[in-house]
């Protein structure tokens, strides 16, 4: 049988003493690609960081690639899990190759400098988000859209074989969306597992095939895009009523 | 695209101007010395001077400018590392208030009548115990926060302020010259260089090998932290570092101003913000600075020796300021 590549067993993630998730007990398997849901303040990116290790969870234990993540060192947790922060804030100037090379660090000694190999890595990176040609741009002169293709390219450049994205659509405009979500899909299908805070169903249904719901009071609920992502439980989790249109080649969800 | 040959080419350029700059030092001044007659008083010889310039150079020259260097380099490395730690290119060393702490030490030693040695205990102590009270302060629920720590040490810096305010005004009028000259910054109080030059070696064998995880700490602690970093020690070593060379630098030469804040800065302007390269490049660069600033306050109105202090903030204000108005983070 593989190992997960990430298991959550009894989790329970709460911040300022509110219960965000309560007993979460989630896998995701190599090749699965899943779509985290839920509105404003429920917690989605404070479940995503406990499961990427960044904070402890409240009860409960989180394994990375069949490891215990509060018994992993930080540094060959990062080579297993790449995380995608929600904001990159550049206060020092800095290239565009500069920024992709940070993903490297994991693999890199201590006293190694990046070889032409993590090159080759960081510009194939670059050339995978639409970034190619920009290596010797200054990180602070980017869009808002381009910055968050590159922290993308660097979280591509750490190659790990599971990948926490943290609203990865945010500031990208519809054709970029679709591209980082097709590239996405692509790294799901060669094996590896996808996590993604999303904010549009319609993007969730579309492109992921599994999809956790936090509901923001402790509930949640798991599991294929189908039986998940549905006009009931979506009008739940929103607070808003919304209906599913079909005929399309995939599912749109409209507010009532 | 970091390279390793590209930085030590830099380093061994930037050894190369901190050499001439301590030859510099070492040759000008009320006695005018030829580079034969340095290099010879350095080799224990007398030189075309005679014994009198040997004397010169080796017991008040070199300490003097070795002990300058050892302060450049030391306030250099700690804003360098200010800036990673509170993700702002315009940190300075004395920006948690270490200085004003070293200052009220200081001061009351001197007001006390001690002697320079224990002015200089004064000064650490008082460096020590501001640190200690910042960081105990801004201790939040679990953490520091940038804005806390930030927070915290202007309003102690204010309080040493007050006090510093407090010593001048019922300091008897003879001691007020030496005061004075110590809160400037001066390295004509320099008796013995070694400790600040140990220091300085130890500063950068402790911060090189962390080098690259402070780039990555630079980007924001969330990145740093996923990528391998254990944010929290890298943090409290950096800090503890940091203050313990703006401490021994302040200990060994007043506050001297600016260096800390222009020289990491402008380094970075000139060969990017990796500190692997950084951080060497900005110890030699601020080492090789305030020789420079100082062998210039020793001579340019000789006979009378300005507080290498006021030059560094005559030229670096402006600098500052010209590097304020192209800075593109400072606008937002």
């Amino acid at each position: 049988m593989t190992t997960a590549l990430l298991e959550a067993s009894g989790l329970d993630v709460a911040i300022g003493g509110r219960m965000l998730c309560r007993g979460l007990d989630w896998r995701v398997m190599p090749g699965e690609s899943w779509a985290i849901l839920g509105k404003n303040g429920a917690g989605k990116s404070t479940l995503l960081a406990t499961v990427a290790g960044l904070l402890p969870p409240t009860a409960g234990s989180v394994a990375v690639g069949g490891r215990a993540v509060a018994a992993t060192k930080a540094r060959e947790l990062a080579l297993v899990r790449g995380y995608l922060p929600q904001q990159s804030h550049d206060p020092f100037a800095s290239t565009v190759l500069e920024t992709v090379l940070v993903g490297r660090h994991p693999h890199l000694g201590r006293w190694d400098w990046e070889s032409a190999a993590d090159r080759r890595i960081a510009e194939n990176a670059l050339a995978d988000v639409g970034l190619a040609g920009f290596a010797t741009r200054d990180v602070q002169t980017l869009s808002g859209g381009e910055r968050q293709r590159l922290g993308i390219a660097a979280l591509l450049a750490q190659e790990p074989r599971l990948y926490l994205l943290d609203e990865p659509l945010a500031h990208l405009d519809l054709n970029h969306q679709v591209a980082q979500m097709e590239l996405l899909a692509r790294r799901a299908a060669a094996g590896a597992g996808v996590v993604a805070v999303l904010h549009d169903p319609g993007f969730a249904a579309r492109y992921c095939r599994q999809a956790l719901l936090l509901y923001g009071d402790g509930d949640w609920c798991a599991g294929p895009v189908a039986q998940i992502v549905t006009a009931p439980n979506l009008s739940r989790l929103y607070g808003h009523p919304l209906r599913r249109l079909d005929g399309a080649p995939y599912p749109v969800f409209i507010p009532e | 695209m970091p390279n390793r040959r590209r930085a030590l080419a830099v380093i061994a350029a930037l050894a190369l101007l901190a050499a001439a700059s301590m030859l510099l030092s070492l040759a000008v001044g009320s006695l005018s010395l030829s580079l034969a007659d340095v290099l010879a008083a350095l080799a224990g010889g007398d030189g075309g001077q005679g014994a009198m310039g040997a004397e010169v150079v080796r017991h008040l020259r070199l300490p003097r400018t070795l002990g300058a260097f050892a302060c450049g380099g030391l306030l250099a490395l700690a804003g360098a590392l200010m800036q990673v730690l509170l993700r702002n290119p315009l940190a300075d060393p004395y920006i948690l208030g270490i200085s004003g702490g070293a200052a009220v030490g200081a001061l009351t030693a001197m007001l006390a009548g001690l002697a320079l040695a224990f002015v200089n205990l004064g000064a650490f102590a008082g460096s020590f115990l501001a640190t200690l009270l910042v960081f105990g302060l801004a201790h939040g629920d679990s953490s520091w926060t940038r804005t806390r720590l930030l927070l915290t040490g202007v309003i102690v810096a204010a309080g040493c302020g007050a006090v510093v305010a407090l010593i001048l005004s019922v300091a008897p009028e003879r001691q007020l010259h030496g005061m004075l000259y110590w809160l400037m910054g001066d390295a004509g109080q320099i008796v013995d260089a070694r400790p600040a030059l140990a220091v300085l070696a130890l500063g950068l064998i402790a911060t090189l090998p962390v080098a690259r995880e402070l780039n990555l700490l630079a980007r924001g602690e969330a990145l740093a932290a996923s990528l391998g970093v254990v944010v929290p020690r890298l943090k409290r070593i950096a800090y503890v570092l940091a203050s313990l060379f703006t401490a021994v630098a302040v200990t060994t030469a007043g506050s001297i101003g600016f260096i800390g804040l222009v020289v990491p800065h402008l380094v970075r302007l000139a060969v990017g913000n990796d500190q692997r390269l950084l951080l060497p490049a900005a110890a030699l660069a601020g080492g090789s600075l305030l020789v420079l600033a100082d062998t210039l306050a020793r001579t340019v109105v000789a006979p009378t020796q300005l507080p290498v202090g006021v030059l560094t903030a005559l030229l670096g204000v402006p600098v500052f300021l010209f590097l304020l108005g192209r800075q593109p983070g400072a606008r937002s």
